[in-house]
C-alpha cells in the first residue's frame, strides 16, 4: 500500500472562527494506482493532497506514505500544481537538474538525466529557454520533466491542467497515461473536472461540499492504455460519468445555494 | 510540425525569413531613433546657446555664469588634475558608502523577511528610525566619526542601508509560496530554498532598491562635504558659493550630474542582465 490516510481531519481558525475543512475520513490507495479525487471548490480534495505532500498538518489522524508517518515536507513525492511551479528566474535545464542537485548528483549524471528526461516530454532544444519564453504547454512539461527526473514513486497532482485550453489539455492527458504506464508510479490526481477523472483513472473518490467528506468511490472499469481523445465515446465512459455524475451533482448544488 | 513552428517563434528564433512588412517596420523605427537623437542634440545646443547669449546680456553673469565660462574652469580642473583628486574622494565615499549600506540592509531584510516575530519586534524602532531625515544624522556622524571621509561614508550608508533594507524585507514576503513548498518537496533544505528561491525571487525588488539608492548615496556623500569637508566635489561647490564663483559652483554641478548620469546608464544594464529571465 502506498498511501494510508486514517481517521484524518482538518479544522482552520481564522478570524477567531473554527472551519472544518476536512471531516475525518479513511482511504487507502495501493502502490501503482491511478486514483482522482473530484468534488466541489472547498470541498477539501486539494487541502488532503497537500497533506500527504506534507506542506499542511492535519489537525487529527494520520497520513502513512510507503509506511512513514507523514509528520513533515514529504520528499518522497513528486507534486504538480495548476500554478507554474517552475522557477521562473531558471532556465529549463536549470530547472529539472534541480532536484538532482539536491540530490548530491555529480554533473555528468545531471547532464544526461536532464537530457534524456527533455527529449521525454519533447522539450529537446530548449534547455537554454527561461520559462517565460515558453508556451503554457511547455512550461507544464518542464515542470512535468522536473517532477519525474528524480524518480518519485508516488505523483500528487492538483488540477495540473486546469489552466490548459481543452486540446491541450487531451495532450497532456496521453503523456501522463504514458508516463505512468511505462513508470507504474502512483498517482494522486486532484480535478473539478468529472471527465478527466473518468479520463484518467482507476478509481474516482468523489468528495461532498463543505465540511468535506468522501461521498462515493467508484471503479472506472476501462481499460488501458486509454487514448484521452477517444476514450469519452465508449459506454463504459458514459455509464461511469452518469453514475458520478449522480453523486456530484447535488454537492455542487448545495455548494451554489450558499 | 504546426506545432514546431509555434514553438520556435515562441523562444523568438522564428526563421531566417524577414518580410517585407517587418523590414519596413525596422525602417520606421529606425527613423524615429534618429528623430529622437536629433531632437535632444537640438534641445542641448538649444538651451547652451540661450544660456550664453543671456549671460551678461539679460542676465548679471555673477549669478548665472556663462557655458564657455564653466567649460573652461572643468578644462583647467582637468588639466590641473584637482578634479579628480576631487572626485575620486566623492566617488570613493559614494561606493564605500552604497556597500556598506547595502550589504547591512540587505541581511537584515533577509533575517527580518524570513522571520515574522522578529521583524513585529522591531518595527516601531525602524519606521522611528526611517522617518528621521538621514541628514540630520550628519553632524552627529561628523562628531563621531571627524571631518574626513569616514562621516561621509556613514551619511551615505545610512540612506542606502534604510532604502535596501526595506525592499529587500519587501521581496523576501513577496515570494510566492509554492516555490518554497515545490522546491522543499523536490528535495532542497533550508539553505538551498534561500539560495535557489528566496533571493532569486526577491531579486528585483532588491535590484530596485540598489538602484534607487546608488544617487541616494551620492546625495549623501555631497551633503557631507557640504558641511564640514576638505576634499571632494562637494566641497568645491560649498566653498565656490562662500566666494560667490558661480562659475565653480556650475562647473561643481557639472561633474555631480554627469557622474550621476553615468551610474544610471550602468545601473540599469546591469538590472537588464540580472532579471533577464523576466524577459
Amino acid at each position: 500500500m502506498a498511501i494510508a490516510v486514517e481517521a484524518v481531519e482538518k479544522r482552520y481558525v481564522a478570524r477567531g472562527r473554527e472551519t472544518v475543512a476536512l471531516s475525518p475520513i479513511d482511504l487507502r490507495i495501493e502502490a501503482g494506482e491511478f486514483v482522482a479525487f473530484v468534488g466541489p471548490s472547498g470541498c477539501g480534495k486539494s487541502t488532503l493532497l497537500n497533506m500527504v505532500a506534507g506542506i499542511l498538518p492535519a489537525t487529527a489522524g494520520r497520513i502513512l506514505h510507503d509506511g512513514r508517518v507523514v509528520d513533515r515536507i514529504n520528499t518522497h513525492v513528486g507534486y504538480m500544481t495548476q500554478q507554474d511551479s517552475v522557477l521562473p528566474w531558471r532556465t529549463v535545464f536549470e530547472n529539472v537538474e534541480l532536484p538532482l542537485r539536491f540530490r548530491g548528483l555529480g554533473s555528468a549524471e545531471r547532464q544526461q538525466k536532464v537530457g534524456e528526461m527533455l527529449s521525454r516530454v519533447g522539450l529537446s532544444g530548449f534547455e537554454a529557454a527561461y520559462p517565460i519564453e515558453l508556451s503554457g504547454g511547455m512550461r507544464k512539461r518542464v515542470a512535468l520533466a522536473q517532477l519525474l527526473v528524480y524518480e518519485p514513486g508516488t505523483l500528487l497532482m492538483d488540477e495540473p491542467f486546469g489552466a490548459l485550453d481543452a486540446q491541450l489539455k487531451l495532450l497532456m492527458q496521453k503523456q501522463l497515461l504514458d508516463i505512468w504506464a511505462a513508470g507504474q508510479q502512483t498517482v494522486v490526481f486532484v480535478t473539478h473536472d468529472l471527465a478527466e477523472a473518468v479520463t484518467l483513472a482507476q478509481r474516482v473518490v468523489v468528495f461532498s461540499g463543505r465540511p468535506g467528506r468522501i461521498k462515493a468511490i467508484d471503479e472506472i472499469d476501462i481499460p488501458y492504455p486509454r487514448d484521452p481523445f477517444r476514450v469519452r465515446f465508449l459506454p463504459a465512459f458514459e455509464a461511469a460519468y452518469a453514475r458520478l455524475w449522480d453523486q456530484l451533482a447535488p454537492e455542487i448544488a448545495k455548494g451554489e445555494a450558499v | 510540425m504546426a506545432q514546431n513552428i509555434d514553438e520556435a517563434a515562441a523562444i523568438g528564433s522564428g526563421g531566417a525569413v524577414r518580410s517585407a512588412a517587418v523590414a519596413e517596420w525596422d525602417a520606421a523605427q529606425a527613423g524615429r531613433r534618429r528623430m529622437v537623437l536629433l531632437g535632444r542634440i537640438l534641445v542641448g545646443v538649444l538651451f547652451l546657446g540661450f544660456w550664453e547669449y543671456a549671460s551678461g546680456r539679460l542676465i548679471d553673469p555673477l549669478f548665472v555664469s556663462s557655458p564657455s565660462a564653466v567649460g573652461m574652469r572643468l578644462w583647467r580642473w582637468t588639466v590641473t588634475g584637482s578634479l579628480w583628486t576631487h572626485l575620486s574622494v566623492t566617488l570613493y565615499a559614494t561606493a564605500f558608502g552604497f556597500v556598506i549600506g547595502a550589504a547591512i540592509g540587505f541581511a537584515l531584510g533577509l533575517l527580518f523577511g524570513r522571520n515574522q516575530t522578529v521583524a513585529d519586534i522591531f518595527d516601531p524602532y525602524i519606521t522611528a528610525l526611517y522617518s528621521i531625515p538621514k541628514i540630520a544624522l550628519a553632524p552627529l556622524f561628523i562628531i563621531w566619526f571627524g571631518i574626513g571621509i569616514e562621516s561621509k561614508i556613514a551619511v551615505s550608508a545610512s540612506i542606502v542601508f534604510f532604502v535596501v533594507f526595506l525592499n529587500t524585507y519587501a521581496g523576501v514576503r513577496d515570494v510566492n509560496p509554492i516555490y518554497i513548498h515545490a522546491t522543499r518537496i523536490m528535495g532542497g533544505g533550508g539553505g538551498e530554498v534561500l539560495r535557489h528561491v528566496i533571493i532569486p525571487s526577491a531579486s528585483s525588488w532588491v535590484i530596485t532598491g540598489l538602484k534607487v539608492s546608488v544617487p541616494y548615496a551620492l546625495v549623501g556623500t555631497v551633503i557631507g562635504e557640504f558641511m564640514s569637508a576638505n576634499r571632494g566635489i562637494g566641497f568645491i561647490i560649498s566653498q565656490a558659493t562662500g566666494l560667490f564663483d558661480t562659475t565653480s559652483v556650475f562647473a561643481g554641478l557639472f561633474v555631480l550630474g554627469l557622474v550621476g548620469a553615468l551610474i544610471n546608464v550602468a545601473l540599469r544594464h546591469t538590472e537588464a542582465w540580472l532579471l533577464r529571465w523576466k524577459g
